[in-house]
């Protein structure tokens, strides 16, 4: 069995999911989310699934306060799972019509894999000026013109929309390391970008725990931030609020009492 | 510290003395960034560090307007002493939430790249270094609509700070039934 075959079933339901429904504005953004009883019990489950599992976790294998200049053993597994992604980028940039970040992950892949020993360290990023450009099939869906569709709240990967979940399948499917890996090589890659996507939320932990733990409505503060930080990255619509507009507008006049 | 703060007053200019542009607006976001960086930089204590950035953000910050706006149509109902009040608990909410996050901006620095006007007011971007993380782009929209220049909102990574207090602060009042001393109260305690 391969990664992909756990998350097939997930993707049909998605894709099966009704797309018709009237988007709201919403603390001053659009949100499209007729499944938010659903929704909100997944963010249920996710918020004690990170409280009780992944925070702990986390907290273990975090380095203190450690903002330390040599890199823990955090560090190299996040650098090693984020190295395993990179071929699956160049493959979306190269379907998005955009050579420059695919040749640019390109050479981060060959500096890192080869100089940064199997992607533990970060060569290509520190001496050679190549950071890493991210994008998904999420993206590629969005640069041939498929609708955001509705939002999503997965179990376990958390904050998505339609067309981001069924981005996330076709990213396993179409990942050039689960085609050129045997099986276990490709339940080890798989494995490691886990833990790589672990790690990265211990170092963003407090940041994470102010959002799930410190939200009045969590559920609607992740949202919110997904959505806009998703539609900034693919350089989808913005959001400019103008209070002072609103405040002329609101006009407070106490002879219309 | 004091001296810093003293030179970055006299710097905030009074509307009529200039109207505001975009070098204005790219300095003030300067000067304010700089006074940040001199808290985060000088190992206080953090319950001293937070007044800190409540100071900062009082100076170079429109507050009504920030407060007003994250308390959305509520703030038409309320009378002025509750508001002003609610105003007053949601600065230092602000202080300390955000001086939370500033403290992971240790070691860091944010380079003011350029301003641009924008709608009825300034678009100041700049660009946020943090260790071991890429790049990130940091929008502050300027105004000078309340009578001095004023930032009103922070947009990190296309997450607009106003969006998301307003999430918030409406999912604070609904809990309250929409009683906005009770919400004034649970503000003086968050963040």
């Amino acid at each position: 069995m391969r990664p992909l075959s756990l998350v097939a079933p997930l993707a049909l339901s998605v894709i099966l999911a009704g797309c018709a429904s009237e988007p709201v504005m919403q603390d001053g953004i659009r949100v499209n989310d007729p499944f938010e009883r659903q929704n909100r019990r997944v963010h249920a489950f996710n918020k004690a699934f990170d409280e009780r599992v992944v925070a702990p976790v986390a907290r273990l294998a975090s380095p203190g306060d450690g903002a330390s200049d040599s890199p823990g053993a955090m560090d190299l597994v996040i650098n090693a799972g984020s190295n395993l992604s990179l071929p699956g980028k160049v493959v979306n940039s190269v379907m998005q019509g955009r050579p420059e970040p695919a040749i640019k992950n390109f050479f981060r892949f060959a500096v890192n894999t080869t100089l940064g020993i199997g992607g533990l360290f970060d060569p290509a990023g520190r001496d050679f000026g190549l950071p890493e450009q991210d994008t998904d099939f999420g993206e590629t869906l969005a640069v041939w013109g498929v609708p955001e569709g509705v939002y999503l709240e997965l179990p376990i990967l958390g904050p998505s929309t339609q067309r981001d979940a069924v981005g996330k399948v076709v990213d396993l499917a179409i990942d050039p390391l689960n085609h050129v890996l045997h099986r276990d090589g490709a339940w080890a890659a798989f494995g490691l970008r886990v833990a790589s996507k672990a790690g990265d939320r211990a170092r963003f932990g407090e940041t994470v725990d102010s959002v799930l733990q410190g939200s009045a409505d969590s559920y609607a503060q992740l949202r919110l931030i997904y959505l806009m930080h998703r539609r900034h990255e693919l350089n989808e619509e913005g959001t400019e609020i103008d209070p002072y507009a609103e405040t002329a507008d609101d006009a407070i006049d106490p002879y219309a009492e | 510290m004091l001296l810093g703060g003293a030179a970055a007053l006299s710097v905030a200019p009074l509307r009529g003395a200039w109207a505001l542009d975009s070098n204005h607006a790219h300095a003030l976001i300067d000067t304010a960034l700089g006074e940040v960086y001199g808290v985060i930089n000088s190992g206080k204590p953090t319950a001293q560090m937070y007044r800190d950035f409540e100071s900062i953000f009082v100076r170079y910050a429109d507050v009504d307007v920030i407060a007003r706006s994250a308390l959305g149509p509520a703030a038409r109902q309320a009378d002025p002493a509750a508001l002003s009040a609610y105003t007053q608990a949601f600065q230092g909410y602000i202080g300390r939430k955000y001086g939370k996050r500033f403290r992971e901006f240790i070691g860091s620095k944010i380079e003011v790249t350029g301003a641009r006007p924008l709608k009825s007011f300034y678009a100041v971007t700049s660009v946020a270094y943090l260790n071991g993380r890429a790049p990130m782009e940091v929008e502050w929209h300027v105004s000078d609509k309340s009578g001095r220049d004023r930032f009103f909102n922070i947009i990190i990574e296309g997450v607009n700070m106003l969006a998301s207090e307003r999430a918030e602060i409406s999912a604070m009042l609904t809990a309250r039934r929409g009683d906005l001393a009770a919400l004034t109260a649970d503000l003086q305690a968050a963040g």
